[in-house]
C-alpha cells in the first residue's frame, strides 16, 4: 500500500479483521466461496446417490460388455450386431472422429476463403460473402443440418429412378458416380497384388516434398534466388507415384457403383445422413471462421502493407509472407474453439440419423440397457477427452506461430 | 459484507433443503393434491395418441391416462399430457416427471426388471411388421435381402430387425430415424425402401398416407409387442390402481357394461360382480384409497374398451384394425380381466 501512515499499534488478531481489514477479507471471501461450492456440490452427489438407491439403481459399467444387438450402417471398423455395447461405442466415437476432422478442414477452408473474399475490393463479391456469413452464423445449426437432410433426400432421385430403359435419372462423370436420395456412391479404389508399393512411393514423395521445402528454404536465405516451388512440389507429388503405378503393371483399380437389388451396390457409399451433418456443420462453423480470418487480416496494420509494397513485393508474396503469418498469431486461438465447437455440435447427428457417439452409447444403448446415468458420464468423459485432445494439440501449432522474441 | 454473505450462504442453504424435499411420497396423494394426472404418450401416433385439431391428445392410449384420470379424480379431463420420444420415455418415469406411461411400450423382462418398471398390463396385443411401397413388388418379407429400411432409434423393434434379418442370413442397411414422423417423411421420399415398426403404427401411419393404397404391410409379423401401460417401481398401491383402472375397461366390455348403461346399471343389477365393479357392492374402490364410483366414472367418461377401441383405431376408423388379438377372451382373443372380487 502506498498510504503508509503512523504504524499502527499492535492489537493483535481481531476477528473483525477478517470482514474489514482487506489484507484478509480477499481470503475471508474465497474461504466462503469455496464452503458454498462444495456444499452446493456435496448436496447434489448426495442426492444423486439417495435418489439412485431409492430407485433401486445403482452405478455400473458391466453392460458395456453384454451383446449390442443393433446394427450400426456406418461402420469404420467392422462391427456386427453380436459384437458387445463397447465396441458399438467405439465404431460411433470414429463415426463422430470422422465427421470433426472433415468438418474442421472443410470448415477452415470455407471460412479462410469466405474470410478473404469478404475484404475483397469486388463489391459484389464481397457482399455474396457477408451474405454467407450472416444468413449461417445467424440460424441455429440444428435447422441447417436438418435444412441439408431435407434437401438431400426430397430433391434428390430415389435409386429406383435410375432403372429401366429410359430411367428417370443417370450417373454423374461417365457413369461414375450416383447421386441418390440415401447417398452419393463414388468409385472406390481396391487394392490389387504391389498397391501396397504404390502406397509407399506416395509416402516417400511426401516426405520428399518436405525435404525440398527445407532445402528451398535454405538455399533462398544463403543465396537469395526463389526455386520455382510450386512446379516442383508438383512433379514431386506426382511423377514418381505413377511412374511405379505403371511399373507394378497397375496395382490400383476403381470398383464402380451400380445398380444392384434394391440399392447401388459396390464403389464407397457416402450416406446423405453423413453428408447432410458434414456440410451443415462446415458451413456454418465456415461462417465463424471467416470472421476470424477477416479480423486476423484487419489486425495487421495498414502499414506492413504498404512497408511491403515499398519494399517490392508482390501482392500475393505481400499476402504469404508478411500479412498471414502475422495475422496466424491473431487467428489461431478463437480458431481452436471453434474446432472444439464443431466436434461437439457434432452430438446433434442424431437429427439425421448419422450414427455417432451421442447415437450409439447415448442413443440406442442407453434405451436397451436404461443406464442413462453411466452412459451420460461416460459420453461426457469421452468428449472431454476427444475436446481437450484437440485443444492441446493446436496449441502445440499455436506456441509455433507465435511472436518469437529474439 | 458479512451480513450479505451469510444471507447469500442461507439462501443457498434454503434453495437446497427446499429440493432435496420431494420424491418419496405416494403417487396417489401427489396427484390428488395436484388435482392433475400427468401422463406420458406417444407425440404423434394417429389412433393411439395424437393431438386432434383443437390440439387436444386424443386416441386408444390417451384413453387410459384418461380412465386413471377419472378413477382417481373424478374427471377425465384432468390430464397433463407429456409427449415423450421413446428415448426419454423411461428416464421421464423414473424421475418423476410424469405419473404413468401409456405410450405404446413393450412389455419385456428387461424393461419390467432391470429398468424398474412395473407394467400393470397389456393394452393391446401387437407384433413388428413391415411396411413397403406396392410398385416395390415385394410380397414377403423373405425377399427383403440388401433392402434399406427405415427404423426408429432406441426401440425394441430396431434389436428384432437385427435378429431378423441376421437369422434369415439377409443383408440390410439400416437408417435410423429419431421419430415416428421423420420416418414416414424419409419412407414416403423413398429414402429407405421398408418401414418397420409394430404392425398397428404401421396401419396408423399408411392411414395418414396421402395415397394409402400404394404401399402394402407385408404378412410378416417378426415379433411378439404386448404393448401396455406402465409405472416406475416402488409404489405398488400406484400400480393397482392404473392396473385395475385398465381392468375396469375390460370387465365392462365383457359384461356389457358401456358408457351409455353404466350409470343406469349403477342403480343396482341382478349380475354381483357388474354390481362390485360400479361399486354398487363391496368396497373395491376403499381398498385401491379411491371414491366408490371409481370405474363408474371410468365407464362414463370414457367408456369400456372395446368402445374406446372402436372409437379410435377400430375397422371405421381410419387406422381401420381389426380386433384379432385384441378380442374378448370370450371371442377368441388375448384381452381378459382378473375377476373383480
Amino acid at each position: 500500500m502506498t498510504t503508509a501512515t503512523n504504524t499502527p499499534e499492535d492489537h493483535g488478531f481481531r476477528l473483525s479483521q477478517l470482514i474489514y481489514d482487506t489484507r484478509y477479507r480477499s481470503i475471508t471471501i474465497q474461504v466462503i466461496a469455496m464452503l458454498a461450492f462444495m456444499l452446493i456440490a456435496a448436496f447434489l452427489i448426495r442426492n444423486t446417490i439417495i435418489n439412485l438407491s431409492a430407485l433401486g439403481k445403482d452405478i455400473d459399467f458391466g453392460f458395456l460388455f453384454n451383446r449390442a444387438a443393433y446394427d450400426i450402417n456406418q461402420q469404420i471398423i467392422p462391427y456386427t450386431s453380436d459384437d458387445p455395447h463397447w465396441r458399438a461405442t467405439l465404431v460411433g466415437l470414429l463415426n463422430t472422429l470422422l465427421i470433426a476432422v472433415l468438418g474442421c478442414i472443410l470448415a477452415t477452408i470455407i471460412g479462410v476463403i469466405a474470410g478473404v473474399l469478404r475484404l475483397s475490393k469486388n463489391w459484389l463479391t464481397a457482399r455474396i460473402m457477408t451474405f454467407y456469413v450472416e444468413s449461417f452464423r445467424n440460424i441455429p445449426v440444428l435447422l441447417w443440418i436438418l435444412a441439408f437432410m431435407a434437401v438431400l433426400s426430397e430433391a434428390l432421385p430415389a435409386p429406383r429412378a435410375f432403372r429401366g430403359e429410359d430411367p428417370a435419372a443417370s450417373m454423374w462423370l461417365w457413369d461414375s458416380v450416383a447421386v441418390t436420395n440415401r447417398g452419393t456412391y463414388i468409385p472406390a479404389p481396391v487394392w490389387g497384388d504391389g498397391s501396397l508399393f504404390v502406397i509407399i512411393t506416395f509416402l516417400l514423395s511426401l516426405l520428399g516434398i518436405w525435404a525440398f521445402g527445407k532445402y528451398s528454404q535454405r538455399r533462398f536465405e544463403t543465396t537469395g534466388q526463389i526455386l520455382p516451388n510450386f512446379w516442383i512440389k508438383l512433379a514431386i507429388f506426382f511423377v514418381p507415384s505413377i511412374l511405379v503405378y505403371f511399373v507394378m503393371g497397375r496395382p490400383i483399380t476403381l470398383s464402380y457403383p451400380e445398380l444392384k437389388g434394391f440399392n447401388f451396390g459396390g464403389g464407397l457409399h457416402m450416406r446423405n445422413s453423413m453428408l447432410a451433418l458434414w456440410l451443415a456443420l462446415s458451413f456454418y462453423t465456415g461462417s465463424f471462421i471467416a470472421e476470424i480470418v477477416r479480423s486476423g487480416i484487419l489486425a495487421i496494420s495498414k502499414g506492413q502493407t504498404e512497408a511491403a509494397f515499398a519494399l517490392g513485393l508482390r501482392p500475393s508474396r505481400t499476402m504469404n509472407l508478411v500479412i498471414l503469418p502475422q495475422a496466424l498469431r491473431v487467428i489461431i486461438p478463437p480458431l481452436i474453439s471453434q474446432y472444439l465447437n464443431l466436434t461437439k455440435n457434432s452430438s446433434l447427428a442424431l437429427a439425421v440419423g448419422y450414427m455417432d457417439l451421442r447415437s450409439t452409447l447415448g442413443g440406442t444403448t442407453l434405451n436397451t440397457t436404461g443406464r442413462e446415468l453411466e452412459c451420460m458420464l461416460l459420453m461426457m468423459l469421452i468428449y472431454l477427452i476427444v475436446s481437450l485432445l484437440i485443444s492441446s494439440g493446436m496449441n502445440v501449432y499455436n506456441k509455433s506461430v507465435r511472436l518469437k522474441e529474439r | 459484507m458479512k451480513k450479505s454473505v451469510f444471507l447469500g450462504a442461507l439462501t443457498l442453504a434454503g434453495l437446497a433443503a427446499g429440493t432435496a424435499m420431494a420424491q418419496d411420497s405416494s403417487t396417489l396423494a401427489a396427484v390428488k393434491e395436484r388435482g392433475v394426472l400427468k401422463c406420458g404418450v406417444n407425440p404423434g401416433t394417429p389412433g393411439f395418441a395424437a393431438p386432434d385439431a383443437n390440439g387436444k391428445f386424443v386416441g386408444f392410449d390417451v384413453d387410459v391416462c384418461r380412465a386413471v384420470a377419472a378413477a382417481v379424480l373424478g374427471d377425465s379431463e384432468a390430464v397433463e399430457y407429456t409427449p415423450l420420444t421413446s428415448a426419454v420415455r423411461f428416464t421421464a418415469l423414473a424421475s418423476g416427471e410424469v405419473d404413468m406411461l401409456a405410450r405404446n411400450t413393450t412389455w419385456t423382462f428387461s424393461r419390467d426388471v432391470d429398468l424398474k418398471n412395473t407394467f400393470v398390463g397389456v393394452n393391446y396385443y401387437d407384433g413388428q411388421g413391415f411396411m413397403v411401397p406396392k410398385d416395390l413388388g415385394v410380397s414377403s418379407a423373405k425377399e427383403l435381402g440388401g433392402a434399406t429400411v427405415c427404423i426408429e432409434t432406441g426401440t425394441t423393434t430396431e434389436l428384432n430387425l437385427a435378429d431378423y434379418f441376421r437369422v434369415n442370413n439377409m443383408e440390410y442397411e439400416p437408417v435410423p430415424v429419431e421419430s415416428f414422423t421423420e420416418a414416414q417423411t424419409q419412407f414416403l421420399a423413398g429414402a429407405c425402401d421398408v418401414y418397420t415398426t409394430d404392425a398397428s403404427a404401421l396401419a396408423a401411419s399408411r392411414a395418414s398416407f396421402e395415397n394409402p393404397e400404394g404401399y402394402v404391410v407385408l404378412p410378416e409379423i417378426i415379433s411378439k409387442e404386448p404393448l401396455g401401460p406402465l409405472v416406475r417401481h416402488g409404489d405398488d398401491n400406484w400400480g393397482d390402481i392404473v392396473r385395475w383402472s385398465l381392468n375396469a375397461m375390460v370387465a365392462a366390455e365383457e359384461y356389457g357394461v358401456t358408457s351409455a348403461n353404466a350409470a343406469e346399471l349403477a342403480n343396482g343389477t341382478e349380475n354381483p360382480e357388474i354390481n362390485r365393479l360400479l361399486g354398487v357392492e363391496g368396497e373395491l374402490g376403499a381398498m385401491l384409497g379411491l371414491d366408490n364410483a371409481w370405474a363408474l366414472n371410468i365407464l362414463t367418461q370414457v367408456g369400456n374398451y372395446g368402445e374406446s377401441f372402436e372409437k379410435n383405431i377400430g375397422e371405421n376408423t381410419p387406422v381401420g384394425l381389426a380386433r384379432g388379438l385384441n378380442a374378448q377372451w370370450t371371442e377368441g382373443g388375448l384381452i381378459y380381466s382378473p375377476p373383480f372380487r
